[in-house]
């Protein structure tokens, strides 16, 4: 078996056989969907004003992996997003800069020399993103590709068809043998396109197996489905990063990522992230925002903040 | 007719699914309308009272766990039974009611009918009064009646046997089961039916059936803590009243006693919701997947 | 809460409400003062400020009131039930216009979280009454009959807990079937039931038909021993429904009475562990556990105890208690000196008798009535806090082994009002639903309501039900 610098902890023994793994992952306790919604939703009502607000729009701002993800990315593009991700607001310094830029492999060189002595990281989706359709040593030479050009942080997605279809160990294997690339060099954050694991169970046992791998991000979704991060799949993931640090003392970051467009999204996912998984992760090194848009809603809000008056979409940068 | 001695029958309580005298040892002279003395009944005491509640719980559960099909199956068993056995009892209620023979043939007659009426109503009660509830919310929500429990019975005083068993059939036809106090007056019919219920198939202390004063009786039951309801048809206004007050102390359903012109009417369904309770259990639907959720 | 991200204030606005300084009984649509001039003050349980003073009805006036509802009841009973139903959808809506005034109101003088009325009291009363409704002119459809008749003039007395909405229970089926009413708001909230006078003389309600009696129990009392009175409904403690069930014996008064509860709420080892706790805190904590469907009794399966305590302690640390106008309080104050001090004594008790407390660390507020979210465990059936009802925020933790334990268990209780079951198993809930004695059963959720639903209980319970088709039988001669 594949080990990890992580694999000592107490539940290395369920990933000993595929049957073994899958009796651990069913055995975690069910998901009641009407009740995790509900939940969300309740926290969904908290009022954060004032004092509380700067905290969370600032906090927010440092915990977005500003992304692009197209087809025509350029570096000229991605150059840009990188000068933004280091100065969001040119009009005001106190302004934080944002986590990472998350960008292809092959946009990593451009992306580090934007962003470098910022303190920005780069991160690199990898593993034939987004489909994660490609044999392994193709997703693998992909990874190692991120990592040799310097990615600080690699998201990587799992074989969502081994997932459905049963094959767990497979699947965990995958997410071993990339975390090993990884090394000590870069992060690894585990999307599992929730969207496409469609139950909350299926969330949830995900969320265990990416952790049991070795994940040090678990993350919802590529940006590229239907549906991507909602309040209710990130509180379920929560709650798994929660239990798993108490159960096996490892702390693991989550990552939302895909549809979260406004700040008062923003707060209320800081507001979940608060009231449970607590407030050792309230930093970004473990919670992250996979958005391109929010950045900019989060930098008006700021400014409505600091003046008083509602700001424009010209007083913002466009990248 | 031959000169032969006739043999005397002994009435007896039912209570428990057996045939006991009351432990009191007491009986009382049970006459006919013109006061020909027709048989001593017993005369049950607050113990009697006492074990026949004991008897009546234990039968709780299974009878109420039972299906309603199987219910149903077995009170018409009932009426099969009496059909058999018409004879005597339209002997006992002329002798009781001081009835013409045809007369007490129509009121038999009536009775068997309403126990095969009352056959029917188990299994079709629950989709009558019950049902799902349309609630905003992803939730599934069904009402559902249940028997209320042990249930009191005070039989009227004049129909002794068609008013017996319309009061008597309704509450076991939901699941209840029960401890009737026979007519004072005219409690053979009552007792002898104990006897048909025994070789029906109605379980063991479904029914128990005791004889003696109507008011001795009814007091420990009407504030016996086990007893979760009382029908005070067979109670005159004052000891209605006594028996509703010591009834509050655990809050028993009561039924009031109400005038009743003419037993053989068609009953409708009141003296069957009269002993149900309303049980409504939730469960949230939720979607197919977690894709349905949003902000 | 010790967070970075600690939540600014975030009040509710008060001036959304007007209070007058002084009301009076509300009667033949007309505010008057009491006969024989008695007020009392209702006061904001989170503040102790006395919010108004209200005039105290005594027996003179729930005979007036009792004559005018009377009197209103030949006129409005032989009303097409089309007509019935308009007033009453009037006042559904013209709530919903002025939810955010009467949810203020009833936090301030309940003490309960604006989240809750806001979010779960205001929009069930103006639910109720658009249920209720659409049902004045389709009685004949509801199974009572070719055309039920309403009863006459109902007394209906109501408690502290959920003011308004308790009061949509009780008036809107009671108008909708054609009976006039006269209605005593529990002594410590008084104030909703007035603002809904007010509703009614919006609404253009013929006077009479709603009359409000603000008082103390001797109220209650003359309103039920009325003999002009046909049905009483009363929602409250049990020990007061049994001597009113005394009161009405012997006469043919129809009555409802929803009384006490001692809820069980099961938790198998298989449940859906982080709704469940989720479910547990909402059975109890829900407005303080001051209510009579709570699920006070935690019945925990034992191989998960512990698992399930750490959980449910962690999430207790992060209730929010306070000021109840904030909108981010989720435990409000004890509505009152006397339900604080009830508490106090019954969980001392609970201590005496051996059962372990534990609370979070929560500071509470140096004036108004206030109680920190606690719970027991070592509890035991023979506890007093595992029978009597506490109707405060007090859980008590039992565990058992085996279904059939647990179903014994959460029957052993002379209540059957509310229980909840959580697995993950279908049939289990099923089988475990089907053998409990209580007129609601949660199962993997816990305190919904909806106006759809019959709500009621089993033994010392009441009886009678109230909401859905059910509701209209205690308001029809049937």
């Amino acid at each position: 078996m594949p080990t990890t610098a992580s694999a000592a902890h107490p539940l290395t023994d369920v990933t000993a056989s595929d049957s073994t793994l899958r009796r651990f992952l069913h055995g975690l306790p069910g998901v009641d969907a009407v009740g995790l919604e509900a939940r969300a939703a309740s926290l969904g009502t908290r009022s954060i004003k004032t004092t509380a607000k700067a905290y969370a729009i600032d906090l927010a701002i440092s915990m977005v992996d500003l992304t692009t993800l197209e087809g025509a990315d350029t570096p000229g593009k991605v150059r840009a997003l990188g000068a933004k991700a280091v100065r969001p607001d040119p009009t005001d310094r106190t302004t934080p800069a944002t986590a990472a830029v998350c960008v292809y492999p092959d946009m990593v060189p451009v992306a580090k020399e934007a962003v470098a002595g910022s303190g920005v990281k780069v991160a690199s989706v990898a593993t034939a993103f987004p489909a994660g359709r490609a044999a392994l040593d193709v997703k693998l030479a992909d990874v190692r590709d991120a990592v040799a050009a310097g990615a600080d942080e690699v998201d990587m997605v799992i074989d969502r068809g081994a997932f459905l279809s049963g094959r767990y160990l497979k699947v965990y294997d995958e997410i071993v043998a990339v975390r090993e690339v990884c090394g000590t060099a870069a992060r690894l954050k585990v999307i599992f396109e929730t969207g496409e694991l469609s139950t909350y169970d299926n969330i949830r046992r995900a969320s265990w197996l990416g952790m049991l791998a070795g994940a040090d991000f678990i993350k919802t979704s590529t940006g590229k489905v239907a549906v991507n991060a909602t309040p209710a799949n990130t509180l379920l993931m929560l709650e798994a990063v929660r239990d798993f640090r108490a159960q096996t003392g490892i702390q693991v970051g989550v990552k939302p990522a895909g549809g979260i467009r406004t700040s008062k999204d923003a707060i209320k996912f800081l507001v979940l992230v608060n009231e449970t998984a607590g407030e050792d992760w309230l930093d970004n090194h473990w919670f992250r925002f996979g958005a391109s848009s929010l950045l900019n809603d989060l930098l008006m809000q700021r400014q409505k903040l600091a003046t008083g008056r509602y700001s424009g979409p010209d007083y913002v940068t466009v990248d | 007719m031959s000169d032969r001695l006739s043999v005397l029958k002994t009435y007896k309580l039912y209570v428990g699914g057996k045939f006991p005298r009351s432990e009191s040892g007491r009986v009382y002279e049970v006459t006919d309308s013109k006061g020909k003395w027709l048989a001593n009944a017993p005369q049950s005491s607050r113990k009697d009272a006492r074990d026949a509640v004991v008897a009546a719980r234990k039968a709780f559960g299974g009878w109420s766990g039972a299906t309603a099909y199987n219910r149903g199956q077995v009170l018409y068993r009932v009426a099969e039974m009496l059909e058999g056995r018409k004879a005597q009892f339209v002997h006992e209620v002329a002798d009781a009611e001081g009835l013409s023979k045809s007369r007490a043939a129509e009121q038999v007659e009536a009775t068997i009918d309403r126990w095969v009426w009352y056959a029917g109503w188990t299994d079709k009660i629950a989709q009558v009064v019950g049902g799902g509830n349309p609630v905003a919310g992803p939730y599934f929500n069904l009402s559902s009646p249940e028997p209320t429990g042990v249930v009191a019975v005070l039989a009227p005083q004049e129909s002794s046997f068609l008013g017996l068993v319309s009061v008597l059939a309704p509450v076991i036809a939901t699941g209840n089961t029960a401890i009737v106090v026979a007519s004072e007056r005219s409690p053979l019919p009552a007792l002898s039916l104990g006897e048909v219920l025994a070789t029906s198939d109605v379980p063991g202390g479904v029914v128990n059936v005791l004889s003696g004063r109507t008011a001795e009786i009814a007091t420990p039951l009407a504030s016996h803590q086990d007893v979760n309801a009382i029908d005070l048809a067979g109670a005159d206004d004052v000891l209605a009243k006594e028996l509703e007050i010591a009834a509050a102390d655990n809050l028993k359903r009561v039924l009031r006693p109400q005038p009743v012109d003419n037993w053989t009417a068609t009953p409708g369904i009141d003296r069957l919701t009269a002993f149900l309770e309303t049980k409504t259990v939730w469960h949230p639907t939720g979607s197919l997947g977690a894709s349905g959720s949003s902000y | 809460m010790a967070s970075a991200f600690d939540y600014a204030p975030a009040p509710e606005s008060r001036s959304v409400v007007d209070i007058a300084p002084s009301y009076g009984l509300f009667i033949d649509g007309e505010f008057v003062e009491a006969a024989d001039g008695k007020v009392f003050k209702t006061v904001s349980p989170s503040t102790e400020e006395v919010l108004s003073e209200v005039a105290q009805a005594g027996s003179e006036d729930v005979d007036r009131a009792v004559k005018a509802a009377r009197k209103a009841f030949e006129k409005w009973s032989a009303l097409p039930g089309s007509e019935r139903a308009k007033y009453l959808f009037r006042i559904a809506r013209i709530i919903q216009e002025r939810s955010r005034e009467l949810a203020v109101l009833e936090t301030l003088d309940n003490g309960k979280p604006i989240k809750e009325t806001r979010d779960a009291d205001l929009p069930l009363v103006a639910a109720h009454f658009f249920y209720y409704a659409g049902w004045a002119d389709k009685l004949e459809h509801a199974g009572f009959g070719a055309s039920p008749k309403p009863l006459g003039v109902a007394g209906q007395v109501i408690p502290w807990n959920f003011p308004l909405l308790m009061l949509a229970w009780k008036i809107a089926p009671a108008l909708a079937t054609g009976n006039t009413v006269v209605l005593k708001p529990a002594e410590t909230t008084p104030l909703s039931a007035l603002f809904f006078a007010d509703v009614c003389r919006q609404a253009g309600l013929p006077r009479g038909v709603v009359n409000i009696l603000p008082g103390y129990g001797d109220t209650g009392a003359a309103l039920v021993a009325h003999p002009d009175v046909n049905k009483v409904a009363f929602t409250g403690s049990t020990a007061v429904g049994k001597e009113i069930a005394r009161t009405v014996a012997g006469t043919r008064k129809k009555v409802t009475l929803e009384l006490g509860g001692k809820g069980a709420n099961i938790v198998f080892d298989d449940a859906p562990i982080d709704q469940a706790v989720e479910g547990i805190v909402n059975g109890i904590f829900f407005n303080q556990g001051q209510v009579c469907c709570a699920g006070s009794r935690l019945l925990v399966q034992e191989s998960i105890q512990d698992e399930l305590l750490d959980s449910l302690k962690r999430r207790l640390s992060t209730l929010r208690l306070g000021d109840p106008l904030d909108k981010n309080t989720d435990i409000g104050a004890i509505n009152s000196a006397e339900q604080l001090s009830r508490i106090t004594s019954l969980v001392e008790k609970g201590a005496a008798e051996g059962a372990e407390p534990w609370s979070p660390e929560c500071e509470l507020p140096s004036s108004g009535y206030w109680f920190a979210p606690t719970l027991f465990t070592n509890v035991t059936q023979a506890h007093t806090i595992a029978r009597d009802e506490i109707f405060g925020p007090v859980l008590s933790v039992l565990t058992f082994r085996t279904p059939d334990e647990a179903v014994a268990k959460a029957n052993n209780t002379q209540y059957g009002l509310s229980a909840g079951i959580w697995t993950e198993k279908g049939s289990r809930i099923l089988a475990v639903a089907n053998k409990l004695r209580a007129g609601v059963v949660w199962s993997n959720t816990f305190n919904k309501f909806d106006p759809t639903s019959p709500f009621g209980g089993y033994k010392e319970s009441g009886f009678g039900r109230e909401g859905g088709r059910h509701g209209l039988e205690a308001y029809l001669d049937v």
